[in-house]
């Protein structure tokens, strides 16, 4: 279970996140959307401790993000922001095993090596598995940094913008991947999502942000409404029902 | 002209006229600091052996400060101007380090005795070193106010590379750095007027300020308003690397005045250089100045050289305006 | 498509690695060999025992200058800064001139060298890691203000040097001068057997910490993702660029550029970056560099000791040419 209690961060003068609390149970999909400037991102990234809060506290499974040591919290929680720029010179298949590391320390075993080989499969890298990142189109770096994350083998995933630089393709192919990992692995996945319809498709529960604030949070279907977007994303936002899923329509 | 830059005129004036009413003093003061004891009642009593020292060395040495002051600030400014670029100065571009060189190969390779021989040389070098410089700078795609001057340093590093390496096989480590680091303690009448070269090129950089700053827009915007962009830029450069050429023959490198003194003075007035050309020229001299008396005081009756000094000072300034580049531009 | 598996591909990494460093290794014992043989006349036994001293301190500084700067690079996430360019070693003769400034050249010479060299290295410690947190902790900043900072600091340190030595009374700076223009010909042997100790243990205690470098090197959030601390990992690195930067400058003075060179060579010709393989490469290089360039200046061009000058300007259009490639991507 993931805590946010009473969380605050501001940059400057601008107050970012604003006492934020909310509680993400284990289990599914849980997308977060609002506008830009909402403080997603901000919220993911303290909860994956990258940032430290100004006052609050956050824990996962009972452990204190800021004082458990991070190799502990790296069995347990995997993070992935959207800048993902490394300096180095690494091919898929070394960055997707780094995903090992909590559980190796760098001595790679045979099961690590397997389990390096699952993930490269799972995301269809196969092709390009002993290409250098910098060779690759931006989506496929993407891939392979999910596919990383994948491998750290954690029960809680934090992904922010995972979709970025995908195809529509590839999009769907990442949530419904994204989606029977957390089915079939009973991990706890929670995305920062700009695309409302995917995070309406794609995930069991939704936390819409404003202004730093959680306007709200609960089943995804109830939330996706024409009345709550409206208010979250200052903007006419009709919904309709097709083949089962709430699609909203905000193109005209 | 519009209300406004009448106003910033009325600006400049009042600092010009701060400016000359602290240096004339403090110039004056200098005249009585030195390991020679000398205090103006000894000019009432019309002592010969103080008419003497005042007339041979120390005035000589305040004539050499403030023309060389205001030489290499004016020079630096105009850098600044031509390659765009606010860290780009003879001490930044290889200038001073290819005239260090020309220096060396003057004496030590030609036997030059004579000043005018060396000043040649070395102008020859200090062009040549800027040019390669300038040469370099088209090679990079990416010319960041910041990877300028780096470039710039680094090339000096390897032109005194060079020099040392020569220096070393003939066995002149130590006259080089007699004949190269700045310092005003061995000025004597006679053996600094070479530096009334540099006021003459500083009074053309005036004359020539709105085509430097035109140039400085860029090529485009040069040409269109019909002034000859490679002829202004190469102009530039000749003037910078005489007046450098010159310093660097009489006194030695004093390094980072043609960086610190035009960024403070620009950063507090603005970028026309007309405008700020001859603030800079002044600040230029009382930096100078003001480094050269700390260097005779600190240590009195011995003299810390004005190059460590400014070194110390130069650098220090330098950093803060290096750490400041991204904060402003956000 | 044949299935290639991870376990296979990284065998085959592995053994191109070793193969890389087994040629290193043996290109460095073949300099020095010949370096000790060659032109061996006279009283082989005296000459020989002048040549191993001579050797095993470029050996010794070769590895502290390559280990460091590889640390550097790392901690810093930036290839284009050493901590040679960033004045490291100019900071460690800054320290030393005050030493001699505030406690007279007797203290110099009459305390006992090792306690002298200690607190030289706490003193470099603390300053190194001042000046590393002042600049890096904001991480906004970006790579080129770093490096031209870094390299103003340098020029910085010297100034300041040359401004204490000239307060200093002119007694205590020959013994100063003495003390600071060593070089490999006059190493003394005492030093030297501290030195490469030091530079042994710090380099054995740097071995642990590889695989956690290794995920450091990838940037600070993907460190924290996986786990590493990477504030300790970052202030152990430190202290030990500290002590390793002290021991090459105290015992042969300043080598800017050495540490940039054998650095990137070393990434560029093992293709990775994995601190396994860079570390020792570069320390073989800077062997290689160092007794080769030593070998050839002295038996080619009868010189003797010229080798940092001529480091500085093969190092010095290297980074020009770093710059010129870096700033176009």
């Amino acid at each position: 279970m993931i805590e946010v209690r009473n969380v605050t961060k501001t940059y400057g003068s601008t107050r970012v996140l604003d006492d934020v609390s909310l509680t993400i149970v284990p289990g599914g999909v849980t997308s977060i959307i609002g506008a830009n400037g909402a403080g997603k991102s901000t919220l993911l990234s303290i909860i994956g401790r990258l940032l430290p809060a100004d006052s609050g506290r956050v824990t996962v499974d009972g452990l204190d993000v800021t004082t458990t040591p991070g190799a502990t919290l790296a069995k347990r929680l995997a993070v992935l922001r959207q800048e993902n720029h490394t300096s180095i010179r690494l091919s898929v298949r070394e960055l997707v095993a780094f995903g090992r590391f909590p559980h190796s320390r760098g001595r790679l075993t045979a099961a690590d090596l397997a389990t390096v080989d699952e993930a490269i499969a799972y995301f269809e890298l196969e092709e390009f598995a002993d290409r250098q990142l910098d060779q690759l189109s931006g989506g496929q770096r993407q891939r392979a940094h999910v596919a990383a994350v994948l491998c750290q083998d954690t029960d809680y995933v934090l992904l922010d913008e995972p979709l970025n630089n995908l195809d529509m393709r590839h999009s769907v192919q990442m949530m419904r991947r994204l989606r029977r990992m957390a089915r079939d692995f009973a991990k706890t996945v929670v995305l920062v999502v700009h695309d409302i319809n995917f995070a309406s498709c794609h995930s069991d529960e939704v936390i819409a942000m404003r202004d730093g604030g959680v306007v709200a949070q609960g089943p995804t279907a109830e939330l996706m409404t024409p009345e709550l977007l409206s208010t979250v994303f200052d903007l006419d936002i009709a919904v309709h029902d097709i083949d089962g899923n709430r699609i909203g329509v905000y193109y005209s | 002209m519009s209300p406004s830059t009448g106003r910033r005129w009325e600006v400049r004036e009042r600092h010009l006229a701060l400016a000359v009413l602290l240096l004339v003093p403090a110039a004056f003061a200098s005249l009585f600091v030195g390991a020679g004891e000398l205090s103006p009642l000894d000019l009432l009593r019309a002592d010969s052996g103080a008419a003497l020292l005042l007339l041979e060395s120390r005035l000589p040495r305040l004539l050499a400060i403030l023309l060389a002051g205001t030489a290499m600030s004016v020079a630096g400014l105009v850098m600044m101007h031509i390659t765009r670029n606010r860290f780009v100065s003879p001490s930044t571009a290889g200038t001073t380090e290819s005239a260090v060189l020309g220096v060396f190969v003057a004496t030590a390779f030609l036997g030059a005795e004579s000043v005018m021989v060396k000043m040649v040389v070395a102008l020859g070098f200090a062009l040549l070193g800027t040019l390669f410089f300038l040469w370099v700078l088209r090679r990079l795609t990416f010319a960041d106010v910041i990877v300028v001057p780096l470039v710039g340093i680094m090339l000096g590093g390897v032109i005194t590379a060079v020099t040392t390496f020569f220096a070393y096989r003939a066995d002149l480590l130590q006259s080089l750095s007699a004949w190269t680091n700045g310092d005003f303690s061995s000025v004597l009448r006679g053996r600094y007027e070479l530096l009334w070269l540099t006021a003459a090129v500083t009074v053309g950089c005036y004359l020539y300020a709105n085509r430097f700053t035109v140039a400085g827009v860029g090529r485009d915007f040069a040409v269109n308003l019909g002034v000859h962009y490679d002829r202004v830029v190469n102009l530039g450069l000749f003037l910078v690397s005489a007046t450098t050429a010159a310093v660097v023959v009489t006194v030695g490198n004093i390094p980072f005045i043609g960086l610190v003194v035009p960024n403070l003075v620009t950063l507090l007035l603005g970028d026309n250089l007309r405008r700020v050309l001859p603030v800079t020229a002044l600040a230029g001299a009382a930096f100078v100045l003001a480094c050269d008396v700390v260097g005779r005081v600190v240590r009195h009756p011995y003299e810390i050289p004005v190059e460590t000094v400014a070194g110390v000072v130069g650098s220090v300034v330098f950093l803060l305006l290096v750490l400041r580049v991204r904060r402003v531009a956000g | 498509m044949s299935r290639v598996t991870s376990a296979e591909t990284f065998a085959r990494v592995r053994r191109r690695e070793n193969r890389v460093l087994a040629l290193l290794a043996l290109a460095a014992v073949a300099t020095v060999v010949a370096f000790c043989l060659i032109a061996l006349r006279g009283n082989w036994e005296y000459a020989l025992t002048i040549r191993a001293r001579k050797v095993a301190a470029m050996v010794v500084v070769g590895c502290a200058v390559a280990v460091s700067s590889v640390l550097f690079q790392t901690v810093t996430n930036n290839r284009v800064l050493t901590p040679g360019i960033m004045g490291f070693d100019s900071l460690f003769v800054l320290v030393q001139t005050l030493v001699v400034y505030f406690f007279g050249a007797l203290a110099l010479s009459s305390a006992d060298p090792r306690l002298m060299f200690a607190g030289q290295v706490v003193a470099m410690v603390v300053f190194a890691g001042a000046l590393y947190r002042w600049l890096f902790d904001r991480r906004s900043r970006d790579l080129y203000v770093l490096v031209l900072a870094g390299v103003v600091c340098g020029t910085l340190f010297s100034s300041l040097s040359s401004l204490a030595a000239r307060l200093i009374n002119p007694n205590d700076f020959v013994v100063l001068q003495d003390t600071l223009f060593a070089n490999f010909n006059s190493v003394d042997r005492n030093l030297l057997a501290v030195s490469a100790a030091l530079v042994a243990v710090v380099s054995l205690w740097m071995v642990r910490l590889f695989p956690r470098l290794d995920v450091l090197a990838l940037g600070r959030e993907h460190a924290l993702n996986l786990g590493v601390d990477h504030r300790s990992v970052v202030n152990q690195v430190l202290v030990a660029v500290a002590v390793l930067v002290s021991v090459a400058t105290a015992l042969v003075g300043p080598i800017t550029f050495l540490g940039l060179l054998v650095a990137n060579l070393a990434r560029q010709f093992a293709g990775v970056s994995r601190h396994r393989v860079v570390v020792p490469a570069s320390a073989l290089l800077a062997v290689v560099a160092l007794v080769g360039g030593q070998l050839v200046l002295e038996r080619v061009f009868a010189l003797d000791t010229a080798l940092s000058v001529i480091i500085n300007f093969v190092g010095g259009i290297y980074f020009i040419a770093l710059l010129i490639r870096e700033a176009k991507r």
